[in-house]
């Protein structure tokens, strides 16, 4: 599904060179919920980036649905989901999930059809009228999400989604999140800087250390699909996260 | 009541002050003509002279205001004495410039913010094109276009459009380039073409920069305008009629005229600031 070998990437700024990434490999496979974690600079949202197509690797191979990830991009294999929302506030949250499948071609009954499943999706139906300022933070993120969904790609990619959340509102979104990934099968990658949110979310955490941007663990989480949010107080819950935290720790990332 | 009593406020003393203004700047004049015939004026006199002068070295506001009643609503339109008449003079050439000047500002805005080579070669030169003065220019370009036997509305609204074209082009490149990196991302992961970011994402979040840009460019393409008409002896529009009062020491046509250009500004401004209303509502962007 999402390959990556030895993939390095270098930026070039006045200070002399920035090792954004170092020799990265992995695989995700098709169906799988796989979150970055790590400290600040070490390269996950450069590394999703890379997946993306939104930046080139200087060395190494990367390849999505078995193409290159450049003509995955021209093929419109992922939905990408920022930080922030970026509705248009020009637009109804309707016309804002409208907006990549206009881009696209989609013929318009096609999608209103499609608008109304993504938007009944993240829990939304009866808001696409409305205007994003109409709507608090959470529910804009929502939104986002259900734009990203609305073309039917296999693979979500989600940069701290709900970075800029409280965690009252991070929690209820994280359930919606996993509910919604176990109805569509998505493959999705995801990264976080929280660790209980990592090990809530993933089938596979991996752990990144800085200088240069590389991979220190990639840990499989033993829990089953179906996770409620009472998980995060079970042994087998806590266990994954002393192993996160190892992990960073191996990384230098509390120095 | 509560918006309109600052208003008033202010515009009651702007008044008083000018009646102040009037009384000291044309009492000389009246004593001076009072000492000729050896009389001396009592200060009721005196400052009932002052408000009724022919030529006034500063006309008071009720001269003004009955300067202007007599220009707007005095004449037939048709007369060369009408307001109403070198009003629409002045109104055409700006108009025409500024719909040529705003559409210049855009298309150029549009190629700077889509091409570097566009945005070095351009930007520098549209700069020092306001450097230069325009009183300076406006004669120039007067002349030439007379020689070439192109007089009336043409050359003056080409020098409202050289005006209004800066404002425009400086605007819409802001306004154009406000969509953030990860705006541009998101586009870039839909595999959005050049075109369809540009009439999206680029063209509507440029329009609130427009607007404003756009009731600068009117100001700025009707001075234009009477700056057009002030040389070469123009015999129409709110210029000539400036140039005329001066000429022959017409104080209150000088401000009749002066304050039907400045109502003429206000008047578009507003509409712009009508369509800028509605449009924004229309995007849901006024709140």
């Amino acid at each position: 599904m999402i390959a990556a070998e030895g993939v390095s990437l270098t930026f070039q700024t006045a200070d002399g060179p920035v090792h954004a990434l170092k020799d990265v490999d992995l695989t995700i496979g098709k169906g799988e919920f796989v979150s970055f974690i790590g400290p600040s600079g070490c390269g996950k949202t450069t590394f999703l980036r890379t997946i993306a197509a939104l930046e080139t690797p200087s060395a190494g191979q990367i390849s999505v649905n078995g193409m290159g990830a450049d003509d995955a991009r021209r093929a419109r294999a992922y939905g990408y989901v920022f930080q922030a929302p970026g509705l248009y506030p020009w637009r109804t949250i309707s016309g804002n999930i409208s907006l990549p499948l206009e881009i696209m071609g989609f013929p318009r009954a096609d999608r209103v059809e499609r608008i109304a499943r993504v938007l009944d999706l993240v829990e939304l139906s009866g808001f696409g009228g409305k205007f994003p300022w109409q709507l608090s933070g959470g529910m804009q993120q929502r939104a986002s999400i259900a734009r990203a969904l609305a073309f039917d790609a296999d693979i979500l990619l989600m940069d701290e989604p709900f970075g800029a959340l409280d965690e009252i509102v991070r929690d209820r979104l994280n359930e919606a999140l996993l509910e919604l990934w176990r109805k569509t099968g998505k493959t999705i990658g995801f990264v976080t800087h929280s660790i209980p949110e990592a090990v809530y979310l993933s089938t596979r955490i991996v752990v990144m250390s800085p200088r240069p941007g590389r991979i220190t663990r990639v840990i499989d989480s033993p829990l089953p699909r179906d996770r409620p949010l009472e998980i995060r107080d079970t042994p087998e819950f806590i266990r994954i996260a002393q192993e996160v935290r190892e992990g960073l720790r191996e990384g230098h990332s509390y120095d | 009541m509560k918006r309109a009593l600052p208003v008033l406020t202010v515009i009651t003393a702007i008044i008083l002050a000018w009646y102040a203004a009037a009384v000291v700047l044309n009492a000389p004049w009246a004593r001076d003509q009072a000492n000729r015939s050896g009389t001396t004026l009592t200060l009721p006199a005196l400052l009932r002279d002052t408000m009724t002068q022919e030529r006034p070295v500063l006309p008071a506001p009720h001269q003004v205001a009955k300067g202007l009643w007599d220009g707007v609503a005095g004449q037939k339109i048709t007369s060369k004495r009408s307001l109403v008449w070198h009003g629409w003079i002045t109104l055409s050439a700006t108009l025409a410039g500024f719909a040529v000047g705003s559409l210049a500002g855009i298309l150029l805005a549009v190629g700077i913010v889509h091409s570097r080579v566009i945005d070095l070669s351009v930007m520098p030169w549209a700069i020092a094109s306001q450097t230069v003065p325009i009183l300076a220019i406006a004669p120039m370009v007067i002349v030439v276009f007379a020689s070439a036997g192109i007089t009336g509305l043409v050359p003056k609204a080409m020098i409202s459009a050289w005006l209004s074209f800066f404002p425009v082009l400086v605007g819409m490149v802001k306004g154009l380039r406000t969509p953030d990196a990860m705006q541009m991302d998101l586009m870039r992961s839909w595999n959005a073409s050049q075109a369809q970011v540009f009439w999206r994402l680029r063209l509507p979040s440029a329009l609130p920069y427009l607007f404003a840009s756009l009731k600068v460019a009117v100001a700025a393409a009707l001075v234009g305008t009477i700056v057009g008409e002030l040389p070469a002896g123009a015999t129409a529009g709110l210029g000539a009629r400036l140039l005329s009062g001066s000429y022959y020491g017409q104080t209150v046509q000088i401000w009749a005229a002066l304050f039907a250009a400045a109502a003429l500004a206000a008047g578009l401004i507003a509409i712009i600031g009508a369509i800028e209303r509605v449009t924004l509502r229309r995007m849901g962007l006024a709140r």
